[in-house]
C-alpha cells in the first residue's frame, strides 16, 4: 500500500554482459555494481528508469523504458487520451 | 564550382574564468525565480579556463547559465577547456533526458569547434548525469573521442581530477534539504498569479476563511512538501501530499465548524467538511507533480500513482467545490 515504486521496467541480460563496467559508473543510484565476471544487479528497486545504463551498454544487455517522468504531461495524456509527450525544447523548459 | 572561395577560420575559443561576478549571481537568483525562464543561456562552443595546453582536460556541459557557472566556479586554478553543448538553455540532467545533451550534439560540437586539432588526448570529461543522453561507445565510434563520466556534482571535480576516478559517494545523487529548498521559488512564481485570483474569488464568494484555505493548501504543496519530503510517512508522493494537506486543513475544519455556533448542526458539519474535501487533493496534486523535480522517482511509479490517486483527487475536490457552492447559495439566500 502507498508504494507505487516497488517494480519498474529495468531488465538485465547477464548472458550479453562483457563486464565493461559502464552501468556501474553511470547509475546514480548504484543499481549495478562491478562483478568478477559480469555486472551485478544489486538494487533494482532503486532504479528511476533514467536510461543511462541502457544508453551506455555497448552490447544491449540492459533495457529499460525511460521517460521524462513529468507528472503534468502524464496527467494531460491520461485526461486527453493522447500519447505522453516528451518535454518540448523549443519553448519554455518544463523541468 | 569555380569562383567559390573557401576560407578556413581558426576555431573560436572564448576565454572564461572561475570567478562569478555580482551580476552573474543576480542572474542565478532570477533563474531560480523563473524570471526569463529560458533566457539564461551561454553561447555554445569551446571555452578556455586559465591557460590550457593540448594536454589539458576538456569538460563538457550544457548551455544553461547555472550549469556552466557551477562547472567553472568549481575548478578554480585548473587550466582546461570547457565544451558547451547547445541544450537550448536547459540543464544537463533535463537536457540529457530529452536527448539535447546527447550523442548527436556532442559529436557535432566536437566537429564544429575543431577540438581534435586543439587537444592531443581526445578524452572528454562529462558530468555523470549527462549519461542519460550520451552513449559513450557511440561517441567513440563517431568522433574518436573517449567519454569519461566524471562525478554527479561539479563540486567534486577537484577531488576527482587527482585520481581520475569517482568514489561511490560522488556517483550517487542525493536530495538534501538545500537542494530541495532552491526548487520552490520557481514553482511559487508560476502559481502565485493564479492563486491571487482564486483567493480573491473565494474571498468574495465565501469569505476570508476560504481564501486563506486556498492559499494554505497551495503553499503546503509548494513550500512545505519539498522541505518535509523525507519525513512524511508512506512512499508515494500523492499519499504524502494527502497527509500534509489533511494536517493543513484541520485548523480550517475547526474554524469553519465554529463559524456559526447558533446554526443547525448539519450546517456546521457541512461547513467543516468542505475544507477537508477541497484542500488535501490540491496539496496532493502539487506534491505528485514534485516527482518531476526529483532524481529518484521512476516513470512507471509515477504513472501508477496517477492511476491510483488521480480519481480520488478529482472526486474529493469536485465534491468539496459542490459543498462550497451550496454553502455560498445558502449564505446569499439568508441561511
Amino acid at each position: 500500500m502507498f508504494d507505487s515504486y516497488q517494480s519498474n521496467t529495468l531488465h538485465y541480460d547477464r548472458e550479453k554482459c562483457i563486464n565493461c563496467g559502464m552501468c556501474s559508473i553511470v547509475c546514480p543510484h548504484a543499481v549495478f555494481a562491478p562483478g568478477d565476471e559480469v555486472a551485478k544487479l544489486v538494487d533494482p528497486i532503486s532504479c528511476m528508469e533514467c536510461g543511462a545504463c541502457q544508453m551506455n551498454c555497448p552490447t544491449g544487455a540492459i533495457t529499460v523504458e525511460s521517460g521524462v517522468g513529468c507528472a503534468y504531461a502524464m496527467f494531460y495524456a491520461a485526461i486527453t487520451g493522447k500519447e505522453e509527450p516528451t518535454c518540448d525544447t523549443g519553448g519554455d523548459p518544463c523541468c | 564550382m569555380s569562383g567559390t572561395i573557401f576560407t578556413f577560420t581558426k576555431p573560436k575559443i572564448r576565454p572564461t574564468t572561475s570567478q562569478l561576478t555580482l551580476s552573474e549571481r543576480v542572474d542565478h537568483f532570477l533563474a531560480r525565480w523563473g524570471i526569463n525562464r529560458s533566457g539564461h543561456r551561454v553561447e555554445p562552443g569551446l571555452y578556455a579556463l586559465g591557460s590550457p595546453t593540448p594536454e589539458s582536460p576538456v569538460f563538457v556541459t550544457a548551455n544553461y547559465t547555472l550549469s556552466f557557472d557551477a562547472l567553472r566556479s568549481s575548478i578554480p586554478g585548473i587550466d582546461c577547456y570547457i565544451l558547451v553543448l547547445d541544450t537550448k538553455g536547459v540543464n544537463v540532467w533535463c537536457a540529457a533526458g530529452k536527448g539535447t545533451f546527447g550523442t548527436g550534439e556532442l559529436v557535432n560540437r566536437i566537429s564544429i569547434t575543431g577540438l581534435a586539432g586543439i587537444v592531443s588526448h581526445h578524452v572528454l570529461i562529462l558530468p555523470q548525469l549527462g549519461a542519460t543522453g550520451v552513449s559513450a561507445h557511440e561517441v567513440k565510434k563517431r568522433s574518436g573521442f573517449r567519454v569519461e563520466y566524471g562525478p554527479v556534482r561539479a563540486s567534486d571535480l577537484p577531488e576527482y581530477l587527482k585520481t581520475r576516478s569517482a568514489t561511490p559517494g560522488m556517483r550517487r545523487v542525493h536530495f538534501t534539504l538545500g537542494e530541495r529548498i532552491v526548487l520552490f521559488p520557481v514553482e511559487l512564481a508560476k502559481v502565485l498569479p493564479y492563486l491571487v485570483i482564486i483567493s480573491a474569488v473565494l474571498y468574495l464568494a465565501s469569505g476570508p476563511l476560504a481564501a486563506a484555505g486556498a492559499a494554505a493548501a497551495v503553499l503546503a504543496g509548494i513550500v512545505l512538501f519539498p522541505i518535509l519530503l523525507p519525513y512524511l510517512p508512506t512512499k508515494d508522493f500523492s499519499s504524502k501530499g494527502f497527509i500534509l494537506g489533511g494536517l493543513t486543513a484541520l485548523p480550517f475544519v475547526l474554524a469553519a465548524y465554529q463559524y456559526g455556533t447558533d446554526d443547525a448542526m448539519w450546517l456546521r458539519l457541512v461547513r467543516g467538511l468542505a475544507p477537508i474535501l477541497v484542500m488535501p487533493p490540491v496539496t496532493a496534486f502539487i506534491s505528485l507533480n514534485f516527482t518531476g523535480s526529483t532524481t529518484f522517482t521512476s516513470v512507471t511509479g509515477v504513472r501508477r500513482e496517477i492511476f491510483i490517486y488521480a480519481p480520488v483527487m478529482a472526486w474529493m475536490f469536485a465534491l468539496g467545490i459542490v459543498l462550497l457552492i451550496i454553502l455560498t447559495i445558502l449564505r446569499l439566500t439568508g441561511w
